[in-house]
């Protein structure tokens, strides 16, 4: 997998200011505010932060599944993809982009399969939506999909329904249907996580070949380091619904900006080495509820440098010249995270 | 399946035999032919009437003579219309019946199940709240008073204020349908569809608006239910349009609890509603069972309880073959 960041080819999407907010009992609570990232083609973009930090939000307001009356985006929210922007879209085009062009893997293979329908004529669906083949043409597809994910047997697979096919199966299912129309972008959110440990590395396996025959960029969502040291080329590590860190998979893992970044990277169990017999280091407090933000930064509370500026404003996504981007008014350099690692 | 139907068939059998004993047990508590005589009958007048239905032999015997005949409807003669058997008055009353019962349970089966989607799809908006209101005041008034409401307003008044059009009669029944004499011999098809809405449009709409109110609440909980699964953004997402998705998605998923709920007022096509037959005086099932046991009429009561129960019986099967054929879960084993 290319670990450098493609930054020079033109990003196939590339998502602006995008702020989500929802109606609630207790009033607007905005979920992500001002998410701003671009992704290249044929790139693996994780984003990865702890439950209720905006990923999946994220990554529905992208393809505007959110239900309409209880959601809001920001005004100056953009979703560039193809030279329009999906925020300002009617629904018309959406249905046009989504699954096309834009397709999408859930967390549950277990229910995002309709339980009714055989797994042929679900598949076939999106055919149906999005091209102009008739139906054994279409049939003859869904085959070729299935085996394309390595189900075996797909001749006889079309015809089962989803509650015949164990949960690896399904998910395989899920990503055959998402990439049956060969989109550009391949939203994954969480694939793995209801999967067991071999399952997963067999579906993420799949998913970067598939990626490399395909040229799919794909945008996976995981609150799993480890999904992301495997497959990613570039990291957006979210907080209480902001992009704190965006760097490439190498830099994340080795040199992280943010101490939130630092403090998740310590959180990872790791076999051997001196922390042998220690506790596992853990971030001390609790995601700010979205009703009562912090004034300033908004890991502040939890953060071991915090000092008073930061308490007070808070910082800007700053790009660096190497094309990093960090959220921190005192971002860790080298040596200042081999000091923090001396002192713990 | 077919060996699953004739299984739960043969094992029906003996529910069905224990209830015809129960039935004709309960029966003969008090002495059907007092019953209908009064208190002073003739001795010949008692004996005739024993005779006819062979209540002077042990109740074995009557019990197996009586399961016997089933299969052939052969119940006897009516003791109040002498000359008629029970199966030719059995056999008159279903059409009338059915003339207005499948109309009510498809159009409020339809009628329902489309606003409950409507309903579900914009819950908690004023749209559903409006509706939900409505529902549960249409629930809550009382059967009579959408009749005797149906009844002036749709009949009475218009006939009175002498309207060019006054389509409803205010009750009764005649053919719409069938074989009719014609004279000099031989018999003629006939169709009339506004002998029907005569007769049974306004006991129609009395049904469908009775039956809403509950339908459109149960079916649209079961909706709700569905619109929060996974698959519906699944479907979103591979860009089906939000008509698909209630109607092909949400829809055979939400006939699994609907299927339940239509097959359990399956019976009431048969039986009719006796509400309604009664209030718009209409021949049907239901009105002439209620006459029966009114007139004492032993051997209509022991005919029509023991069809009523072999519908209800043979509605259950159905319903399991019917889960089957909607939820591919569903084995039938």
């Amino acid at each position: 997998m290319n670990a450098s960041t493609n930054s020079t080819a033109a990003p196939v999407l590339s998502v602006r200011n995008l702020t989500t907010s929802f109606r609630t009992d207790m009033g607007i609570v905005t979920a992500i505010d001002g998410v701003s990232f671009d992704l290249a083609a044929g790139e693996t973009l994780g984003i990865v932060g702890e439950s209720g930090c905006g990923k999946t939000v994220t990554s529905k307001s992208i393809m505007r599944l959110l239900p309409e009356h209880l959601t809001i985006y920001g005004p100056d929210s953009k979703v560039m993809f193809e030279g329009s922007d999906l925020m300002k879209a009617n629904e018309r085009t959406m249905r046009r982009v989504r699954g096309d062009k834009i397709a999408m893997i859930f967390q549950e293979p277990m229910t995002s399969l309709n339980p009714v329908f055989r797994i042929g004529w679900q598949l076939e669906e999106a055919l149906k939506y999005h091209t102009d083949l008739n139906r054994s043409e279409r049939r003859e597809r869904a085959i070729e999909m299935l085996r394309l994910v390595e189900i075996p047997n797909p001749e006889h697979r079309v015809r089962e329904y989803p509650h015949q096919l164990s949960g690896g199966m399904r998910q395989r299912v899920m990503i055959a249907i998402a990439l049956c129309c060969e989109p550009s972008i391949l939203i994954a959110d969480e694939p793995t996580t209801a999967l067991d440990v071999t399952i997963q590395a067999q579906i993420l396996d799949l998913m970067a070949s598939l990626k490399k025959k395909l040229n799919t960029a794909i945008m996976l969502i995981t609150h799993d380091l480890g999904v992301i040291a495997q497959v990613c080329d570039r990291v957006l590590v979210m907080y209480a619904g902001r992009v704190i860190e965006d760097a490439s998979v190498h830099d994340i893992f080795y040199r992280p900006q943010h101490p939130y970044t630092q403090a998740l990277l310590e959180s990872i169990p790791r076999s051997g080495g001196k922390e042998r017999g220690k506790r596992l280091p853990t971030i001390e407090g609790m995601v700010p509820s979205l009703h009562e933000l912090p004034s300033g930064c908004r890991f502040s509370e939890r953060c071991r440098y915090c000092e008073d500026r930061c308490v007070q404003e808070e910082p800007d996504l700053l790009r660096a010249e190497d094309g990093r981007r960090v959220r921190c008014h005192f971002p860790l350099s080298a040596d200042r995270t081999a000091a923090a690692r001396g002192e713990t | 399946m077919w060996a699953y139907v004739l299984r739960k068939l043969l094992y029906n059998i003996p529910v069905y035999f224990g209830i015809i004993l129960l039935m004709m047990a309960a029966l003969r508590v008090n002495d059907p032919v007092n019953n209908y005589l009064g208190k002073h009958p003739t001795p010949e007048q008692r004996l005739a009437l024993e005779k006819d239905m062979g209540l002077d032999q042990p109740f074995i015997v009557q019990y197996v003579m009586f399961i016997a005949h089933i299969p052939l409807l052969d119940f006897g003669d009516s003791w109040k219309y002498e000359g008629t058997t029970v199966r030719e008055r059995l056999i008159r009353a279903v059409p009338p019946s059915l003339s207005f019962t499948v109309p009510t349970l498809l159009a409020a089966a339809m009628i329902s199940i489309v606003v409950s989607l409507v309903s579900a799809y914009y819950r908690g908006r004023p749209v559903d709240k409006t509706l939900m209101i409505l529902a549960v005041l249409g629930m809550s008034v009382s059967y009579l008073v959408y009749i005797i409401l149906g009844q002036f307003f749709g009949a009475f008044w218009p006939r009175e204020a002498q309207w060019s059009l006054a389509p409803f009669a205010i009750s009764g029944y005649e053919p719409w349908i069938g074989m009719k004499d014609v004279e000099g011999g031989g018999s003629a098809f006939f169709f009339s569809p506004t002998t029907w809405v005569t007769y049974c449009l306004l006991p129609v709409i009395v049904g469908v608006i009775v039956a809403m109110g509950y339908d459109t609440r149960f079916y649209r909980a079961v909706m709700v239910e569905e619109c929060t699964k996974d698959y519906i953004i699944t479907a979103l997402a591979k860009g089906a349009t939000k008509r698909k998705i209630m109607f092909v998605h949400m829809l055979k998923n939400a006939l699994i609890p609907i299927v339940t709920r239509v097959m359990t007022t399956l019976p009431f096509l048969i039986t009719g509603s006796i509400l309604l037959e009664m209030f718009f005086n209409i021949p049907g099932m239901g009105k002439t069972l209620i006459t029966a046991i009114n007139d004492n009429d032993f051997p209509m009561i022991q005919g029509f309880v023991a069809v009523f129960a072999a519908v209800m019986i043979l509605t259950i099967i159905l319903t399991d073959v019917i889960y089957a054929l909607v939820d591919p879960r569903v084995r039938l084993s």
